[in-house]
C-alpha cells in the first residue's frame, strides 16, 4: 500500500495514497480520514479565486 | 546519593518499580533518596520529616491543588514532571500571588521504568528551581500493574498575595477588556501529536511555563483595575471565558481575527477537526481589566518574554444568558460554547 | 494552509456578500439545501447566515453520517459490543449517539464493553492482527468518502487471511437520499419544504464526480452546484445557484473544480464495487426506508460481514417521540421548532442524533447560532 507524507501547512502526517496512485511529490491533495481522495488542480484553483475576486470587485464597483 | 544503609545501588538504567518500592521499607526509602531527594534537594527534604514547617511574611495565603494524569508522559516541550510544577504554580499565581512552596504526591504503576521516573523527577526539580519555588513535601505510592497509567502526580502549591489585591472570577464587568498573553492551542497540539494512532510530525512544542513573573508584571501595571486572571488549560480559552461569564453573570464578545494562533497549530487543528479555542494551554493567561488599563497591561505583557504575543481579544458585555460570542473573520457572529464531551477528531 | 486560507478571506467574503445581495431578486425567495454536514458546519462556523440576504434561506440536509444512522442499527452495534469475545472499533463521532433506552457506546464502554476509538479503518485491522483472540468488528458508517477506506481494510484483512476481523457495514449513498428528498410528500405533494437548488457535497463528489447529479437537474429541474467546504466556496456556490434560478436554468455546475472531476475517483469507486453491493433498501433516520441507498458486503466477502457472521437481525427501533430529528433531517423543521431543543436536548445531553455530531443541524445551531433566536424574538 502506497503511503505519502503530506504537509498540512507545517504539520506532516502520513497519508494513504491507495486511491490516488497518480499522486506525486509536490502535489496538493484532498485528504479525508487519512486517505488522499483527489489532487488539487492549481490552475483551476487559481481560476476559482480569480472568479471570486471578479464577482466581489464588480459588486464593490457597483456600490 | 543514598547513604550506606542500602546494600545495592538503585539500578536506574534498567530497573523497574516493584511493589516493594511502595511498602514503606528500605526499598522505598532508597527510591525516595536516590530519585526524589536527589532531584528536588532542599533543607526541608533533607530533614526527612513527615511535614515541612516554614515561616510566612505578611499578606494572604493562597492554596491550590491539581492532579496530573497526562498521556503521553513525555511530550515536545515538557513532561508530566515540569507540567506538575508549572500547572500548580500558575493556579496559585492567577490570584496575583507569588508562589513559594509545592508538595508533590506520586502514584506509580508497578513495572514503571526507574529511568523514566528519574527523568520526570529531574525535570520537576529543574522546573521548580527555574521558577524559584521549592518542593518541600512529598509522598510515594505504588499500585499494581494496570491500576494506573505509568505515573500520576498531584501537586499542591502555596503562595502569598499582597494585602488589598483581591482578584476574583465574579468581578468582570461590562466594558472590561479581555487580554490574552499569547498564542492558543500549543500545548494540546504538542501532546496530541504524540498520541498513539494520531501521530503527526510538527515543530510545535508545549507552552508549559511558570507564569508568576508575568502575573507580577500585570499586577504592577494594572493595580486595582485588574478584575481577574485565569490560565486557560483544559477546555481551552472557550472553557475559561464561559466559566468567567457564568461567575460574573456577564457575556463576552471576542474578535476571532484578534486571537493569536500559530499557523502550525491552526493547521494541526484543521487536520484533526478541532478548534484552537478548545485546545489546552499550559503557559498562557487571560486577564480581564478595566478598559482604561488595557493598553498598560498589554504593554506590560508584551515586555515579558512569556507575553510577547499578547493581544486584546475582546470585551465583557452585558448578557443575561451569559453567552460567549465571537465575531468571525466574515463579519458574521457565532457562539463560543462550552466543550461538549471530549474533543475528538471528526471523520466527516 | 495553501488552497484553504485563500478561501476564508474575510475581505473577499464581504465583497462576495455584496455581489450576492446585488444578484438576488428582492421580490423573490431562495431556498437552497446544502446536502452535506460539512457545509452545514462551515455555514454555522463562519456565521454565513449573517452575511446572506434575508430572502436567501439555507436548509440543512441529511448529509451527516452520524445523524442519519437509525437507532436500530446502533442498537445492533451495542448488541455486538455486548458479546464478550467482540472488540468493537468505531470512529469517535459515534460514541455519544443515543440508542434505545438512553444507551450509548460511551456508556457501554464504561460498563465494560471492549469498544475502541480508531482514526482509520487500518487501525482496526492492526488490532485484529495484534490480538488474534479477539473478534474485532469495525463499525463502518459514512457516505461515499468512508466506504473506500472500509473496502481497503476488508481487502487487506483478506490478503492477511485474518479470521477475526469483520465489518458492521452501515455505508450509505448520497444520490438516493437526494432523490428521496425530492420525491418526498413534504416536497412534492404537501409542499412543506421548498428546495430551489442544492449545494452538492465536496469530498463525496471527489469520489463520485458530478455526473450522478445530472439526473436531479434534468428530472426534477433543480440546479445543483458542487462546492468546496471553505466558506468562500459556499458563498460562490450560492451566487451560482441564484444565477441559475434567476435565469430559469437547472444544471449541474461545479464550483469545486480544483478537486472534483466529472467522473470522480475511479480507483476508489472500483475498490468499493469489488467489495460491496447495493442493499435493496436501508433505513435512514429521518428519511425512513430508502431503496438502494445502502451498501453491504458481497457474498465473496461474507466471512468479513459482521451481520452474517454474528447473525445480526435488524430490529427497527423508534426514536424518542418528542425528538424532531426526522423532520429536521428532511428539512421540514428547523432545530428551534423542536420542543426538546435547548431544553432536554443539548450537546451535553443529546436526545437525538442531530445534536451529537458537530455537523448535525441542531448541534451546529446550538453551538454557533442560537444567539440569533433571541435577536429575532427581541422587538
Amino acid at each position: 500500500m502506497r503511503l505519502g507524507r503530506v504537509d498540512f501547512g507545517g504539520v506532516v502526517k502520513e497519508v494513504n495514497l491507495a486511491f490516488l496512485p497518480e499522486a506525486d511529490i509536490g502535489d496538493f491533495v484532498v485528504v479525508h480520514v487519512g486517505y488522499a481522495l483527489a489532487k488539487i488542480d492549481p490552475e483551476e484553483a487559481r481560476r476559482t479565486l480569480a472568479l471570486l475576486a471578479e464577482a466581489g470587485a464588480a459588486a464593490e464597483a457597483a456600490s | 546519593m543514598s547513604p550506606k544503609i542500602f546494600r545495592r545501588r538503585l539500578d536506574i538504567r534498567n530497573g523497574r518499580i516493584d511493589l516493594s518500592h511502595g511498602s514503606g521499607g528500605r526499598a522505598m526509602t532508597q527510591l525516595i533518596a536516590d530519585i526524589f531527594h536527589d532531584a528536588l534537594d532542599n533543607e526541608w527534604l533533607r530533614k526527612g520529616n513527615d511535614q515541612a514547617a516554614f515561616e510566612v511574611s505578611g499578606g494572604r495565603m493562597v492554596l491550590s491543588t491539581d492532579g496530573y494524569v497526562i498521556s503521553p508522559l513525555f511530550f515536545p516541550g515538557g513532561d508530566i514532571g515540569s507540567l506538575a510544577v508549572h500547572g500548580t504554580i500558575n493556579d496559585v499565581a492567577m490570584a496575583g500571588a507569588r508562589p513559594l512552596y509545592l508538595s508533590a504526591s506520586f502514584i506509580i504503576e508497578e513495572g514503571f521504568a526507574l529511568a523514566h521516573l528519574k527523568r520526570i523527577a529531574d525535570s520537576m526539580g529543574a522546573a521548580a528551581r527555574a521558577a524559584g519555588v521549592l518542593v518541600i513535601a512529598g509522598d510515594t505510592k505504588v499500585v499494581e500493574r494496570g491500576k494506573a497509567d505509568g505515573v500520576f502526580i498531584s501537586t499542591t502549591g502555596i503562595g502569598i498575595v499582597p494585602l488589598g489585591l483581591e482578584l476574583s472570577a465574579e468581578k468582570a464587568r461590562p466594558g472590561d477588556r479581555v487580554i490574552l498573553s499569547g498564542t492558543i492551542g500549543d500545548h494540546g497540539v504538542a501532546v496530541m501529536s504524540k498520541r498513539q494512532n494520531l501521530t503527526f510530525e510538527t515543530a510545535i512544542v508545549s507552552d508549559s511555563a511558570p507564569l508568576h513573573g508575568l502575573v507580577a508584571a500585570v499586577v504592577d501595571a494594572c493595580g486595582p483595575a485588574l478584575r481577574v486572571m485565569r490560565d486557560p488549560t483544559r477546555g481551552g480559552l472557550a472553557a475559561t471565558l464561559n466559566e468567567l461569564a457564568q461567575q460574573s453573570r456577564v457575556g463576552f464578545r471576542i474578535d476571532e481575527e484578534a486571537l493569536p494562533v500559530k499557523p502550525e497549530v491552526a493547521a494541526a487543528c484543521e487536520l484533526l477537526g478541532l478548534d484552537p479555542l478548545y485546545v489546552a494551554n499550559e503557559g498562557k493567561l487571560v486577564a480581564v481589566v478595566a478598559a482604561d488599563a488595557a493598553n498598560a497591561v498589554l504593554a506590560a505583557m508584551r515586555a515579558d518574554p512569556l507575553g510577547s504575543e499578547a493581544a486584546i481579544i475582546g470585551e465583557v458585555v452585558a448578557d443575561d444568558q451569559r453567552l460567549v460570542q465571537a465575531t468571525t473573520a466574515f463579519g458574521g457572529g457565532r457562539i463560543v460554547d462550552w466543550l461538549s464531551g471530549e474533543q475528538l477528531p471528526r471523520i466527516c | 494552509m495553501k488552497y484553504v486560507d485563500e478561501y476564508r478571506d474575510g475581505r473577499l467574503a464581504r465583497s462576495l456578500a455584496a455581489a450576492i445581495a446585488r444578484a438576488v431578486d428582492p421580490s423573490a425567495d431562495y431556498h437552497f439545501m446544502e446536502f452535506c454536514g460539512g457545509h452545514t458546519h462551515a455555514i454555522s462556523r463562519y456565521g454565513l447566515e449573517d452575511v446572506l440576504p434575508t430572502n436567501v434561506r439555507m436548509i440543512h440536509g441529511p448529509g451527516c453520517p452520524v445523524c442519519v444512522l437509525p437507532v436500530g442499527r446502533l442498537d445492533a452495534a451495542l448488541r455486538l459490543a455486548g458479546r464478550p469475545e467482540v472488540t468493537l472499533c468505531t470512529y469517535g463521532d459515534l460514541m455519544r449517539v443515543p440508542a434505545s433506552h438512553g444507551m450509548t457506546l460511551l456508556r457501554a464502554k464504561a460498563a465494560g464493553a471492549d469498544i475502541r476509538i480508531v482514526y482509520s479503518t487500518l487501525d482496526a485491522v492492526r488490532i485484529a492482527e495484534a490480538e488474534p483472540d479477539r473478534e474485532v468488528v469495525f463499525f463502518a458508517i459514512g457516505f461515499e468518502t468512508t466506504a473506500p477506506p472500509t473496502a481497503l481494510a476488508i481487502r487487506l484483512a483478506a490478503a492477511k487471511r485474518l479470521t477475526n476481523f469483520a465489518v458492521f457495514c452501515n455505508h450509505v449513498l448520497t444520490p438516493p437520499a437526494i432523490q428521496n428528498i425530492l420525491e418526498s410528500p413534504d416536497v412534492r405533494a404537501l409542499g412543506r419544504v421548498r428546495v430551489d437548488g442544492f449545494i452538492g457535497p465536496a469530498h463525496v463528489s471527489t469520489v463520485i464526480g458530478t455526473e450522478p447529479y445530472a439526473f436531479f437537474a434534468e428530472e426534477f429541474e433543480k440546479p445543483v452546484v458542487v462546492a468546496g467546504f471553505e466558506p468562500l466556496d459556499v458563498m460562490q456556490a450560492i451566487l451560482m445557484l441564484i444565477a441559475q434560478v434567476n435565469e430559469g436554468r437547472h444544471e449541474v455546475e461545479n464550483q469545486y473544480v480544483r478537486a472534483v472531476r466529472r467522473d470522480g475517483n475511479s480507483k476508489a469507486k472500483a475498490d468499493v464495487a469489488e467489495i460491496f453491493e447495493l442493499r435493496k433498501s436501508f433505513e435512514w433516520r429521518g428519511l425512513g426506508v430508502v431503496p438502494y441507498s445502502g451498501l453491504r458486503l458481497k457474498e465473496a466477502y461474507a466471512a468479513y460481514d459482521a451481520e452474517r457472521r454474528f447473525g445480526i437481525a435488524y430490529v427497527p427501533a423508534a426514536d424518542n417521540p418528542a425528538c424532531e430529528c426526522g423532520a429536521i433531517l428532511r428539512g421540514v423543521k428547523k432545530p428551534t421548532e423542536c420542543k426538546l431543543f435547548g431544553t432536554a436536548c443539548t450537546p451535553d445531553t443529546p436526545m437525538g442524533s442531530c445534536m451529537v455530531s458537530a455537523e448535525g443541524a441542531c448541534a451546529a445551531h446550538w453551538t454557533y447560532g442560537r444567539f440569533r433566536d433571541r435577536q429575532r424574538r427581541a422587538p
